[in-house]
C-alpha cells in the first residue's frame, strides 16, 4: 500500500482533522450579509436616480447594471475591491460588481503577456466556470419551462 | 577537512563555515517582526522590475551582489551557485544566472531548497570540491500568488490555514576551511512523506510529517536530541503545522518544547499582519535564517541551531487532478565556533 492511503496516513488525517482552526462562519455570514446589503442599496439608489431622470423602471434595470459594472472595474483597478471582498466575502463577490472584479482582475494581470495570449486568454479564467454553469443552468430550465408552458 | 556518511542521506561535515550572509525583503517582511535583521527593505513590491517576476529576479540578483560584497570577495572568487525559486522552470535562479555568470546548479525542492542548497554545498565543499560556494533562495508574494492562486487583484477570502508567500530573499556564501564563526556540523537529505494531505490551502498540516522524518533522522544519525540544540527552526510549517509537528512528535515519543520554531511564524506579526498561518516560500526560511538565525550564531547567542526548511512538492495541475500532496524537508545543523576553530 502506498503511504498516502496507509493506516498511518489515515490517522494523521483525522489529527488534522480534529485541529483544524474554526473559521468565523457566523461572523462571515453578517459580514456578507451588511457589504452584499450595501452593495445593494447602491445599487437602489442608481436606478432610483434612472426613474427620478424620467426612465420606468424597466428602462432603468440596464443603465443602472451598466455603472455598477463601472464601479466595480475602477475600484479593481484602484485596488480596493479585493479589501473588499476580503471582509465582505459572498457579500462582495455576488453582486455584479464581484463579477466585474472577476474579469478586470485577471485583464489587468496579464497584460504583461500581450492583448492576446495575455488579456484575450486569461481573462475568463475566474469569470469562465461561471459563466459556463450559468448558462448550462439557464438552457435546462429553458428547456424545463419549454416542455412545462409550451412557452420557449 | 571530511566528510563521513552517518546515516542514510546524513553527513557529518567538517571545516565548511559561512563567510557572509545576506538578506532583502518586500515592505510587509520590513513591518514584520525581523523586519531589523534584513540587510534592505524594498519600498514596494514591484520596486524593481516591469513584471512581478521581473521583480522576483531582481530581488535575488540583489541579493546575491549583496552577499558577495559582504563577504569581502569578488564574483570571480565564487566557485559554484546553487539556488531555487518556486516559479516554472525556476526562470529567477536560472535567468540571473546570466548577469553573474558563475557556474550554475537550479535546485529545486519548494520552499525546502534554501536547506537542500546549504547541505549540497557543505557535502561538496568539505570533499575538497569547490572551495566558495553561493547558496541563494527567493520568492515573490504576487509572482506565487499568480502561479499557484488567483490574480492579485481578484478579491476572495483566505482559509485560516492559508501561508502567505514572502517577497524575500536570502543568500549565504559557504566556504572550506573553518576561519569563520559559524560552520555547519551535520546535514541530513530529507525523503519525501506523503501522509494523504490534499489542501492546498493547508500546507502546515500536510509537511509537518515530512519534517519530523527528517528531524527524527538528523538526531539519529547525529545521535542528539532537539534538547542539545539552542533553537531549532523549521521553513513554514506556520502555526497549525508546529501544532502538528507537536502532536505528531508526542505520538512518537519526541519532546517538541518551545524551543522549536518555525521561520514563517517568525516573520510576521500574525494577526496584526493578516497572515493567517504565517509565511512560506523558499525566500522566508532563506531570509529568516540569513538575517535572524545567522546573526544568532555569530554572537554566539546560539551555539547550536538546527535548519530544518520544508517543502510542498505539489504543482495546481497535480492538485487540480485532485493528488494528494508530497512534501520534503532538508536539515541542517549549525555551531558557533569559539576563536581557535574548536566546535562547542
Amino acid at each position: 500500500m502506498h503511504q498516502e492511503d496507509s493506516d498511518q496516513a489515515k490517522a494523521y488525517q483525522q489529527l488534522v482533522k480534529s485541529n483544524q482552526p474554526k473559521k468565523p462562519i457566523v461572523k462571515n455570514v453578517l459580514l456578507a450579509f451588511l457589504y452584499g446589503g450595501m452593495i445593494s442599496l447602491v445599487g437602489q439608489g442608481i436606478q432610483v436616480a434612472f426613474i427620478v431622470g424620467g426612465m420606468s423602471k424597466e428602462d432603468a434595470t440596464s443603465p443602472t447594471t451598466v455603472v455598477l459594472i463601472g464601479l466595480g472595474a475602477l475600484l479593481t483597478g484602484l485596488g480596493w475591491y479585493d479589501q473588499l471582498t476580503k471582509h465582505g466575502g459572498m457579500g462582495a463577490t455576488l453582486p455584479i460588481t464581484g463579477f466585474a472584479n472577476a474579469m478586470v482582475a485577471p485583464a489587468m494581470e496579464f497584460r504583461r503577456e500581450g492583448l492576446v495570449m495575455g488579456v484575450g486568454v486569461k481573462l475568463f479564467t475566474v469569470a469562465g466556470p461561471v459563466l459556463v454553469y450559468g448558462l448550462s443552468a439557464a438552457f435546462v430550465v429553458g428547456v424545463v419551462r419549454y416542455l412545462v408552458t409550451g412557452v420557449a | 577537512m571530511s566528510i563521513t556518511q552517518i546515516g542514510q542521506g546524513s553527513y557529518e561535515i567538517q571545516d565548511v563555515s559561512v563567510a557572509a550572509t545576506a538578506a532583502i525583503g518586500g515592505p510587509k517582511e520590513g513591518q514584520g517582526p525581523l523586519g531589523s535583521y534584513f540587510d534592505e527593505i524594498w519600498p514596494s513590491e514591484t520596486h524593481k522590475g516591469e513584471s512581478f517576476e521581473e521583480a522576483e529576479r531582481a530581488l535575488t540578483e540583489d541579493t546575491m551582489e549583496l552577499v558577495v560584497k559582504k563577504a569581502n570577495i569578488s564574483w570571480e572568487d565564487i566557485d559554484l551557485v546553487m539556488g531555487g525559486d518556486l516559479l516554472d522552470q525556476l526562470v529567477s535562479t536560472n535567468f540571473s544566472a546570466r548577469r553573474h555568470q558563475r557556474p550554475l546548479l537550479g535546485l529545486f525542492s519548494a520552499c525546502a531548497v534554501f536547506t537542500q542548497g546549504l547541505g549540497l554545498a557543505a557535502t561538496m565543499l568539505s570533499d575538497k570540491g569547490p572551495r566558495s560556494v553561493l547558496v541563494t533562495a527567493v520568492s515573490h508574494h504576487m509572482a506565487a500568488e499568480r502561479q499557484f492562486r488567483f490574480p492579485i487583484e481578484l478579491g476572495y477570502q483566505r482559509t485560516p490555514t492559508a501561508a502567505w508567500t514572502a517577497t524575500a530573499a536570502g543568500a549565504v556564501v559557504l566556504v572550506a576551511g573553518a576561519r569563520h564563526p559559524v560552520g555547519i556540523e551535520a546535514v541530513t537529505f530529507g525523503r519525501v512523506v506523503d501522509f494523504g494531505s490534499k489542501n492546498p490551502n493547508d500546507m502546515g498540516s500536510a509537511m509537518a510529517p515530512a519534517a519530523l522524518d527528517t528531524i527524527q533522522r538528523h538526531c539519529a544519525a547525529t545521535a542528539t536530541t532537539l534538547q542539545d540544540y539552542d533553537a531549532v527552526y523549521t521553513g513554514d510549517l506556520g502555526v497549525i503545522g508546529i501544532k502538528l509537528l507537536t502532536l505528531l512528535g508526542g505520538e512518537r515519543g519526541l519532546n517538541i518544547d518551545e524551543r522549536v520554531r518555525d521561520c514563517g511564524q517568525s516573520l510576521y506579526h500574525l494577526v496584526e499582519q493578516d497572515v493567517h498561518n504565517g509565511g512560506s516560500g523558499p525566500g522566508c526560511s532563506a531570509s529568516v535564517f540569513s538575517g535572524y538565525l545567522y546573526r544568532r550564531l555569530q554572537v554566539g547567542q546560539w551555539h547550536r541551531l538546527l535548519f530544518v526548511a520544508t517543502g510542498a512538492l505539489f504543482s495546481p495541475t497535480t492538485y487540480q487532478q485532485g493528488e494528494s500532496i508530497p512534501c520534503i524537508a532538508h536539515a541542517v545543523s549549525l555551531t558557533h565556533r569559539e576563536p581557535g576553530g574548536t566546535t562547542l
